[in-house]
């Protein structure tokens, strides 16, 4: 098994006619991923990549049956891309989009929970479960299936990471970044649940970054409910306060928000953490090796 | 985005927040004709100059020309409100906020004296944990509120707002009654709030402080001091506020990286990086502090960078004289490692490359960029990975 998305995704891409958009769908298509769908107004009847092209996300699940949805909407349209999704019932919406408010967050995103939506994003990379699906822009190549949970607040650490546990030997489950934006669908919280509920995850690798609290509300949550081993980074250790570090969410402010206080809340919880970023897959490694 | 005490006071008071009688200057002359107008509407003739920069602690502050002079000073009459303001505009504030190197004052505001009853605090924040926003409400005003937080936080009320419904009264009416006020001050301070809310929800504000809230000897409720950050990816609802933005206040490289599309931030340091992705370019900061050298910068050249972008940054970095030697770290994803090496040979061929250069190069057309800088006959060390890297460009630079 694997979390949230596997061999039997049935994949819809929104603004599949855009730049990004086409590129990302010969690539997850490359990858093994089952599109069905895309999407994007005023351009029904097109096709991108032989994936058949509606006008609206309600219209392409209709004659598909897509379960699935990767959005990548530009920033002012991100919200309304999300609930188009959502209300069309698709089951798990992946925002790649990168700005958009966090109001619009604030709003959309308890609408697409109560319509029963899984949201991952925004400002994300997206999810891989390799050897079955990837919905997202990572590389495939350096991913190899096995049973780490890799979860992320990154991007391209979150490849450097993967990296790391292939070159260990180290296979993965599912890998996914949650974004770096400071409101998003998918705490860590959550997706430590589903690692520890997923039979065929054994342990798993998380990175997390200076800004919120959402670290320590990980570490409570290993400390009390998971059985699996558990190992972990924090960026930005030397980052200044009261500066926005590149994600809208990576920012300490008024003293709180410290790699600092977020490594101590992990190792009071039993949890490795990596003191190097070169370190996350041998923290990984050590961890499975000692166990929960 | 961060904008001045005098723009998120015109900004409230256009949606209703109680706000003392006053307005912005940049000359002396200005201030005295602002201090005139003030001291005809009021009758009295107690002003207020406030030197405005962004930065908090501007009262205890002090300025580098004139040290036993603060940014905020209550004078009488209009003549000696042009004095204090001719004495501040121009001359560098000092606060715990601005570093040591202080911020230079371009602006003052010229307000009514108050005659202060009582001051309380009122903030609006995103509460991440909740992913909701929430208002804040203390008794102990004019103390710094995470001051507050830490040692009694019983003192700091909170009402959430319903993320569908938006702002209503009753949240409000609970902080107001809830700090014990009663009356018409009470009824004046939900409507303050209520205001607050409005600005906060149609312009995206990101933070909101009115520290302090001031009750008057008349039990009137206004806003002695405004702070309001915007929420910079919601610029394209609001094109008018962005010109609020106030570029004197920005470090001049970072500046120049935005206009590039680049998150650049400056730092101390003597290693200049240049790095694909927030998270790796704080990791890559944090590995170049392990291995025993400080970085220069942050820099995220982003997921789809192109190579005029990568020139850019490249120039941006080199330019910077403190900057002893240069390590990228790319893992390539979007972000191809062609893409990269082409942007770092054209922008070293322009501008040159004199310092140590360190190149991590992995992912996506990772062979092709290698061969693109082997080609170019860059004088560069090759890093096997960034561990590798780090050491190396600090061993370059001591």
């Amino acid at each position: 098994m694997s979390i949230w998305c596997d061999e039997n995704t049935r994949l819809l891409v929104q603004n599949i006619t855009g730049r990004t958009g086409r590129f990302h769908t010969a690539a997850m298509i490359a990858d093994g991923t089952k599109i069905v769908a895309g999407s994007a107004p005023g351009k029904a009847g097109q096709q991108v990549e032989g994936v058949p092209v509606w006008n609206t996300v309600a219209e392409a699940v209709a004659e598909t049956d897509a379960n699935a949805s990767i959005i990548f909407v530009p920033a002012p349209g991100g919200a309304d891309a999300l609930l188009e999704a959502a209300h069309a019932g698709v089951e798990l919406i992946v925002v790649i989009t990168e700005g958009v408010p966090t109001l619009d967050m604030v709003r959309s995103l308890p609408v697409a929970r109560d319509l029963g939506a899984r949201v991952i994003g925004p400002n994300c990379p997206g999810i891989v479960s390799p050897g079955k699906c990837k919905i997202g822009i990572m590389p495939y190549y350096i991913h190899q299936p096995g049973t780490v949970g890799v979860i992320s607040r990154s991007g391209t650490l979150t490849y450097e990471a993967v990296d790391q546990l292939t070159k260990l030997g180290l296979g993965q489950s599912t890998c996914l970044g949650i974004g770096g934006d400071p409101v998003i669908g998918s705490p860590f919280v959550d997706v430590l649940t589903a690692f520890e509920d997923d039979p065929d995850t054994s342990a798993v690798l998380m990175i997390g970054e200076i800004g919120g609290s959402a670290e320590e509300a990980a570490a409570a949550f290993v400390a009390d409910e998971m059985t699996k081993p558990v190992a972990a980074f924090i960026a930005g250790q030397t980052a200044p306060p009261g500066k926005r570090m590149g994600h809208a969410g990576a920012i300490i402010a008024g003293g709180k928000g410290t790699a600092a206080d977020k490594i101590a809340a992990l190792r009071e919880a039993g949890i490795v953490v990596a003191e190097s970023p070169a370190d996350m897959g041998t923290a990984m490694k050590q961890a499975i090796d000692q166990g929960k | 985005m961060k904008i001045h005490e005098f723009q998120a006071k015109e900004i409230l008071r256009s949606f209703g927040v109680a706000i003392p009688k006053g307005g912005a200057a940049a000359t002396g002359a200005e201030a005295e004709a602002v201090a005139r107008g003030v001291i005809a509407e009021t009758g009295s003739e107690t002003v207020v100059v406030k030197a405005q920069i962004h930065a908090g602690g501007r009262g205890k502050g002090r300025f580098a020309s004139d040290p036993d002079l603060g940014g905020v000073q209550v004078v009488q009459g209009a003549a000696a409100a042009g004095q204090m303001a001719e004495r501040m505009i121009g001359e560098v504030l000092v606060t715990h906020q601005t570093g040591p190197e202080g911020k230079q004052v371009g602006r003052v505001l010229i307000e009514q004296g108050i005659d202060i009853a009582r001051e309380l605090y009122v903030g609006m924040v995103l509460d991440r944990a909740q992913g909701r926003v929430a208002i804040m409400a203390s008794t102990e005003g004019g103390t710094e509120i995470e001051e507050v937080a830490a040692r009694a936080p019983e003192k700091i009320l909170r009402a959430i707002i319903d993320p569908c419904f938006g702002y209503t009264p009753y949240l409000a009416r609970q902080l107001a009654y809830g700090l014990g006020l009663e009356g018409q001050t009470a009824k004046a301070a939900t409507a303050f709030m209520g205001a607050l809310a409005r600005a906060y929800q149609d312009l995206d504000f990101s933070l909101a402080e009115i520290n302090p809230l001031v009750i008057t000897a008349d039990g009137d409720v206004l806003a002695l001091d405004a702070k309001v950050n915007l929420d910079s990816n919601a610029e394209f609802r609001h094109p008018d506020l962005a010109a609020l933005r106030d570029e004197s206040e920005e470090d001049p490289s970072e500046l120049e990286g935005k206009k590039w599309g680049l998150s650049f931030i400056k730092l101390d340091g003597s290693i200049g990086c240049m790095v694909n992705g927030a998270g790796l370019a704080m990791s890559t900061m944090d590995i170049i502090k392990q291995a025993g050298g400080e970085p220069a910068n942050f820099l995220d050249v982003g997921g789809g960078a192109k190579a005029d972008q990568v020139a850019a940054a490249f120039k941006i970095i080199t330019a910077d004289p403190s900057v002893k030697g240069i390590f990228i770290n790319i893992f390539g994803g979007i972000m191809r490692c062609d893409t990269l090496a082409e942007g770092v040979v054209a922008a070293s061929r322009e501008v040159g490359l004199e310092v140590p250069l360190v190149v991590r190069l992995e992912g996506t057309k990772v062979e092709e960029g290698r061969r693109i800088l082997a080609d170019a006959g860059l004088d560069l060390v090759a890093a096997i990975d960034m561990a590798d890297g780090a050491r190396k460009i600090v061993e370059l630079t001591q």
